[in-house]
């Protein structure tokens, strides 16, 4: 009997998420496959790519990432900057600056940073907070505030804070929320479940199910992922089925291999090149497991993952 | 495809003769469909019989094995398509790429230098592709000598037969695989493959004419197999590496389950970063070789902890060995930091401790590859197990220094440690890892 190629796509679709507007705006997921099976059926939206940038500048990034932003001096013109990078589909504006132990700006003043940025740029936007629940929980629902109208990604509602950020962002001012969990479906699908139950549509959200690097705990998130796209498309679980975005960079930046300096690792090589391959490998798989977006830092990890993005699709 | 309990009971001589152990045939069969005995327990089944349930029992996904030794490799044998469902059992394997127009010398050096331990498992690049170029037959063998001379296990990338036969000829013995038949030369290259006792490397430009292939090959004998996804373009590789295992593990067709071959290096010339993306990608979805241009640590760093995660066990967390780990350049008179033996913990904890920059002894202890609070919970991380792996690893002999930092989540234990460790001056650290490099800058 000869080989005979069967399409098996799933009856199930992934929810399709419009972030930005106007001709920039970005589609996520709607496909029926797992990812980049095109012989079962065409994606309808290849997976983005958006790119990170802080509001405390560039100072302590690799040379590549430094050469690139060059002489840029204030966060509006880095964000252009980033918008127009190779490959990149979306900016990420992280709000680092308001953490309560670091900088410790105030919430207006973060507010009118992300204002001015999606202001300045065509390119969606998302904002990610400070990583302190209590402080993202009022700074997240601010920035939905002043950017109505900008169709953002708030990146992201916790179990600790998603009722004022699921209410302002998701129903308020009209942005999509992230949905943010720690490596495990239950608990991805007990945060829709509430973001749900508060009156948050399924269709204005996206899910970051967490993530790590590549060597670091990685197989939690390859089976987070894998399983999660299985239960939405395999068994048609509507608490599951929305996007899922991926940061990247900020994982991958904080480990020894990106990390570790030349003179104190000499036959690893350059620092900048390991940081790269951590990047792009730590995005290619979470992609090959069913991210609809991911965050990156470098225009070369931008550039490359875009790349494959298109010759996989 | 399992067989059901009637299927196997037409296969039995239906004799109920109870030798089996079984009171009749039926009861036999049903047992045998459940897996709780083989069929062997039957003396009176007819040869036929066998071959044709051995036929319908045999897993879905051949292994293959390959190299020789120390070098010996296996290849395939997955029963899932996914990790969360089972363990994936024969990790991907990298090959470099090596053909006549390199300088051969200093590839296969930078190649070697890739060789390190991490979490016990020995990372370097196990194969060389040596790919043949029209160079003859005997250029081709004394590249391939050179190749083999680094121990390293070969992937024959040659369609040519006389240059296929003079490079087995100096390297059979170390189980290479030749890569190298078609639709239209199986039958020569099968012919040099089997007689030289090594894998053959299938390719065709569509899955059907190398299902076709492949099924001629095995009706001529040969199941010593890998099947090659080609170099069409990158998404035809993906889609052929997805299709071919899909159909042997989700459809159940046998003629595609054989391990696969991915010549990275050949769809992204030129690209490492590129290269590196896409090792990540066929990782997770099914290439069992993959050939890259060239093997960089940076590309290697991520890539070998990305496969090491992959291929663990889901119900088996990694652990690291217990002992000392000096960070920072740390010497006898340096601070002690304990934590678990969990590898994820391990990881997090020695990078955080390395970017503060402060030199310090990590102690890891043995707590059962579990996380701080749930080995503390089992009874796995406690005074008493501290204190019986200082004095075991005669830690107080090696390490001058008599403070020693216990993880936050755990300071309950530190006035029963003091009580057991009296010598020592126990303080309580951080209950995040992040928060190290801070607490390390300021202690010190
Ligand atoms: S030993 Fe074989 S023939 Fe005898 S009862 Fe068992 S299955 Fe039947």
């Amino acid at each position: 009997m000869p080989f005979k190629l069967t399409p098996q796509p799933f009856k199930a679709a992934i929810k399709e998420v419009e972030v930005g507007c106007g001709a920039k705006a970005i589609k996520l997921g709607g496909e029926k496959t797992f990812p980049f099976y095109s012989f079962d059926a065409e994606m309808p939206n290849a997976p983005k790519v958006g790119v990170e940038i802080s509001d405390l500048g560039f100072e302590n990034e690799v040379a590549g990432i430094k050469d690139f932003y060059g002489d840029v001096t204030n966060v509006v013109e880095m964000a252009k900057k980033a918008a127009a990078m190779e490959g990149a589909d979306f900016v990420v504006l992280r709000l680092e600056s308001a953490d309560p132990n670091g900088v410790n700006k105030s919430v207006d003043e973060c507010a009118e940073l992300a204002k001015a940025v999606a202001d300045a740029i065509d390119a969606p936007l998302a904002i990610m907070g400070c990583k302190n629940d209590e402080k993202d929980g009022e700074l997240l629902v601010k920035v939905s505030e002043v950017l109505e109208g900008k169709n953002a990604m708030i990146l992201s509602a916790k179990e600790a804070n998603y009722k004022t950020i699921g209410a302002s962002a998701g129903m308020a001012y009209g942005q999509k929320v992230g949905a943010e969990s720690a490596v495990d479906i239950n608990l991805a699908k007990q945060l829709n479940v509430l973001l749900t139950q508060l009156g948050v549509k399924g269709e204005t959200v996206v899910m970051n199910l967490g993530t790590a690097a590549a060597g670091y705990g990685y197989e939690y998130v390859a089976s987070t992922l894998d399983r999660t796209k299985a239960a939405a498309l395999g068994q048609n679980d509507d608490m599951l089925q929305m996007p899922i975005i991926t940061p990247i960079s900020t994982e991958t930046y904080g480990v020894k291999e990106a990390i570790a300096s030349e003179d104190d690792m000499p036959e690893w090589g350059s620092q900048e090149t390991r940081a790269i391959d951590m990047e792009v490998v730590t995005a290619a798989a979470c992609l090959a497991s069913g991210s609809n977006a991911v965050i990156l830092r470098h225009p070369a990890s931008v550039a490359t993952v875009s790349t494959m993005i298109k010759e996989l699709m | 495809m399992a067989l059901t309990g009637i299927q196997i009971f037409k296969l039995t001589p239906k004799k109920n003769c109870k030798e089996c152990g079984s009171p009749t045939c039926m009861a036999f069969s049903m047992k045998v469909a459940q897996g709780a005995v083989t069929i062997d327990k039957c003396p009176h089944m007819s040869e036929e019989a066998l071959a044709q349930l051995s036929e319908a029992t045999a897993p879905p996904m051949k292994t293959i094995t390959i190299g020789a030794g120390d070098e010996e490799h296996k290849l395939g044998g997955e029963t899932v398509l996914f990790r969360h469902e089972k363990t994936l059992v024969s990790k991907n394997l990298y090959a470099v790429n090596l053909t006549a127009a390199d300088d051969a010398d200093a590839k296969l050096a930078a190649m070697t230098k890739v060789d390190y331990d991490r979490i016990g498992e020995r990372m370097y690049v196990e194969l060389v592709n040596v790919k043949y170029t029209g160079e003859g037959a005997d250029a081709y063998a004394a590249l391939v000598q050179k190749a083999a001379a680094t121990g390293r296990t070969l992937v024959l990338e040659c369609a040519d037969a006389d240059a296929a036969k003079a490079a087995l000829a100096v390297c059979k013995d170390k189980g290479p695989v030749l890569n190298g038949a078609n639709p239209s030369n199986y039958e020569a290259m099968s012919a040099i493959a089997t007689e030289a006792g090594v894998a053959l490397g299938v390719t065709a430009d569509t899955l059907e004419a190398l299902y076709d292939t492949v099924a001629a090959l095995e009706k001529a004998g040969n199941k010593n197999l890998v099947l090659d996804v080609g170099t069409a373009s990158i998404k035809d590789a993906f889609s052929k590496a997805v299709l071919i295992r899909r159909a042997a593990l989700k459809d159940e067709d046998r003629t595609f389950g054989y391990p696969s071959i991915v010549n990275i290096g050949a769809i992204a010339a030129g690209k490492p970063e590129l290269q590196a993306a896409l090792a990540a990608v066929f990782t997770l979805k099914y290439g069992s070789i993959l050939v890259m241009e060239d093997m960089s640590y940076a590309q290697a760093l991520a890539l070998y902890g990305l496969r090491q995660n992959i291929y663990t066990d889901p119900q088996k967390p990694m652990k690291v060995e217990p002992g000392i780990y000096p960070i920072n350049g740390a010497d006898e008179n340096s601070v002690c930091v304990t934590t678990v033996d969990f590898a994820l913990t391990y990881f997090v904890v020695s990078g955080e401790l390395e970017r503060s920059g402060v030199p310090c002894n990590l102690l890891i202890s043995d707590a059962g590859g579990m996380s701080v609070l749930t080995a503390w919970a089992a009874g796995k991380l406690s005074a008493g197990t501290i204190a019986k792996f200082i004095e075991e690893h005669e830690i107080a002999n090696k390490i001058k220094n008599r403070t020693l930092i216990i993880p936050g989540k755990v300071a309950v234990l530190k006035g029963e440690m003091e009580a057991k460790l009296p010598d020592w001056n126990i303080v309580v650290g951080t209950t995040e890892a992040v928060q190290l490099v801070k607490f390390m800058k300021d202690y010190k």
